[in-house]
């Protein structure tokens, strides 16, 4: 609407106006905004953001019954009692198995799917589609007893392999939506040169197509460790014994006793942040590209 | 490595440029891994939850097990108070925070897509609680509004709140108090997703509007919001279903309480099954709950235009 008036009245003012060369002009308008009005809404915002990352960091930091607002003097009484007396250690190794774990067979089983439903035309492929996104209705709360029926019949239950399945399957459907998508963005021609070349399918893919999703597959797998990391019904229900429970079903157990142990409490938030943390600063630049390539539009 | 050995090959006879083209199969190999998990750990369950809806099944109550009929169902609708509530209260939770994630994830994108000076540390920062999971917001919220040693305290020292109350356990702070915590990790899932669309946007639009002197709320309006259509009514869609099954942070948060105000839909179905091993009727709310969500799904469907276009 706006470029149509914009030819109409364009022709007026344009002589008259010796405008200023482009390049001198740094910003185009619309990223033209008074800095204030970036810094003060971001400024407020961060406080918000920022503050309940402080408190926890105070809680694990200063000793028990303190009530001053600088972690000091540090102590590092409250990591230790968590690792070792609340078993985090063994949490920790737990939770990193099935993030591991769920991120492999997510993104595999993801890629091999996503990239049939990318460059084929099959039968059920529409079916599938449509079931692919139904599923994402399917919340996997509400099919914790079933779950649990089945895992009991396959002798799981207690076991980590219960949880990393039921995790990739129902991160499954979003991955393999976005990675078709990616793959939809490498053009077809790419990998018939390939063929051409003397490359069969599998290799063709693997070193044409495989490199240009790497943006896409780091977010995916990303996406998949973190949200396996984060998780907590499926461990809560499938496992019983302490030695295989995750970090989350730990935090619960520290949260829900009858005299929460703040600075426990604390320093197990942090032990089951770090990781997250650390993928996240690493992942956040692919995160947007990644997105933004493989939108949900598609 | 790969590549160079590629490149040496000498031209491949036209044998091989057959077995490149299509088996009839292939496609069928590739998705059957997805295609079986997604049998068995999904359509499975989901089917067998249906059959539980029309059976008494109570693990802990096996005499009284056997064929039930639509007597669940009509449990549910005429003598569950709790049922109703639970639903209303998973509308209302779902719409408050749907929106004002929306509201403040699209002012953040905004934001956090002009240039400036610290823009990278910036987003950093205010994109981090994203990645913080359901049990590990409960935990910080539950440090932060603890009555004794909590921000509350000092938020009661500047003459904001009493003293001594705990936001969590008072069923008229309940509320607020939870949906500011979800804010607190659901806004920066919002603007990041709006903030990858924003990058798409033609930057031609916004120099043809300001040749034309539009201002740059305009600009907003005109260009940047249409462009944003699409991903908003859909990113919405998926977080409002995400909002109404997510039960971690409720669950670890309040449980559900104080005096059940802040139990949803599928925390009351998690009680029902866990704590009262009550399959049978569990899988009856479940069975409404799909059907209410399948409605959802096909609002979604009819907006995303899927199959319209390839």
């Amino acid at each position: 609407m706006i470029t149509k008036e914009a030819t109409a009245a364009a022709p007026a003012p344009a002589p008259a106006a010796p405008e200023p060369p482009r390049p001198a002009k740094k910003r185009p308008a619309w990223d033209e905004a008074p800095r204030w009005q970036i810094y003060l809404p971001l400024g407020i915002y961060l406080v918000f953001t920022l503050i309940p990352f402080y408190w926890i960091l105070l809680f694990a930091l200063r000793p028990a019954g303190s009530t001053s607002l600088v972690p000091w003097p540090m102590t590092t009484v409250h990591f230790e009692k968590v690792w070792t007396d609340r078993s985090f250690g063994t949490f920790f190794q737990n939770s990193v198995l099935v993030g591991v774990a769920t991120l492999i067979m997510t993104t595999l089983v993801a890629l091999a799917g996503g990239y049939a439903l990318a460059r084929f035309d099959f039968k059920v492929k529409r079916a599938f589609m449509l079931a692919l996104l139904c599923s994402q209705f399917v919340p996997g709360a509400l099919l914790l007893v079933p779950l649990f029926e089945i895992f009991a019949e396959l002798q799981m239950i207690n076991s980590l392999g219960s949880v990393i399945i039921a995790e990739t399957v129902f991160q499954l459907p979003l991955s393999m939506i976005l990675i078709s998508n990616f793959i939809k963005n490498v053009p077809y021609s790419l990998e018939e040169a390939a063929w051409v070349d003397g490359c069969n399918r599998m290799r063709a893919f693997r070193v044409v197509v495989l490199p240009l999703l790497r943006p896409g597959l780091i977010a995916v797998g990303s996406f998949a460790f973190v949200h396996s990391w984060n998780h907590f019904l499926f461990a809560l229900m499938f496992l019983n014994n302490q030695e295989k429970q995750t970090i989350p079903v730990g935090l619960n157990t520290l949260m829900s006793a009858d005299s929460v142990d703040l600075g426990a409490l604390a320093a197990g938030g942090i032990i089951a942040a770090v990781p997250v943390v650390i993928v996240f600063a690493f992942i956040q630049k692919w995160l947007i590209t990644g997105f933004s390539a493989g939108a949900v539009k598609g | 490595m790969a590549q160079a050995a590629a490149v040496a090959k000498p031209p491949a006879p036209p044998r091989r440029r057959r077995a490149s083209a299509t088996p009839r199969r292939l496609p069928y190999l590739l998705i059957a891994p997805a295609a079986l998990l997604m049998l068995g750990f999904i359509a499975y369950p989901v089917l067998s939850v249906f059959y539980y809806s029309l059976q008494d099944y109570n693990p802990t109550k096996p005499w009284r097990n056997g064929f039930a009929g639509f007597d669940n169902f009509t449990r549910i609708f005429t003598e569950d108070p709790l049922f109703w509530d639970s639903l209303v209260f998973s509308a209302k939770w779902v719409f408050v925070e749907v929106g004002l994630q929306l509201l403040f994830g699209l002012a953040l994108a905004l934001i956090v897509n002009q240039t400036f000076v610290g823009r990278g540390l910036g987003r950093a920062l205010v994109f981090s609680p994203w990645a913080v999971s359901g049990v590990l917001t409960s935990a910080i919220w539950v440090l932060l509004y603890n009555s004794q040693t909590g921000i509350t305290r000092y938020l009661a020292d500047m003459g904001i709140g009493d003293y001594g109350v705990s936001w969590l356990s008072d069923t008229s702070t309940v509320f607020p108090a939870a949906v500011v915590a979800d804010l607190w990790r659901g806004v920066p899932f919002f603007a990041i997703l709006i903030l990858a669309d924003l990058q798409s946007v033609s930057k031609d639009l916004y120099e043809a509007a300001e040749v034309d002197g539009a201002s740059r709320f305009k600009q907003f309006w005109h260009i940047t919001l249409p462009h944003l259509k699409d991903a908003i009514i859909l990113s919405t869609l998926l977080r409002m279903v995400w909002e109404f099954n997510n039960v971690d942070l409720l669950y670890t948060l309040t449980g559900g309480g104080p005096a059940g105000v802040t139990t949803t839909l599928p925390l009351y179905i998690a009680n029902t099954s866990v704590d009262a091993h009550d399959f049978g009727y569990a899988s009856a709310l479940t069975t409404v709950a799909f059907v209410i969500l399948l409605f959802c799904s096909m609002v979604y469907l009819r907006l995303s235009k899927f199959g319209g276009e390839k």
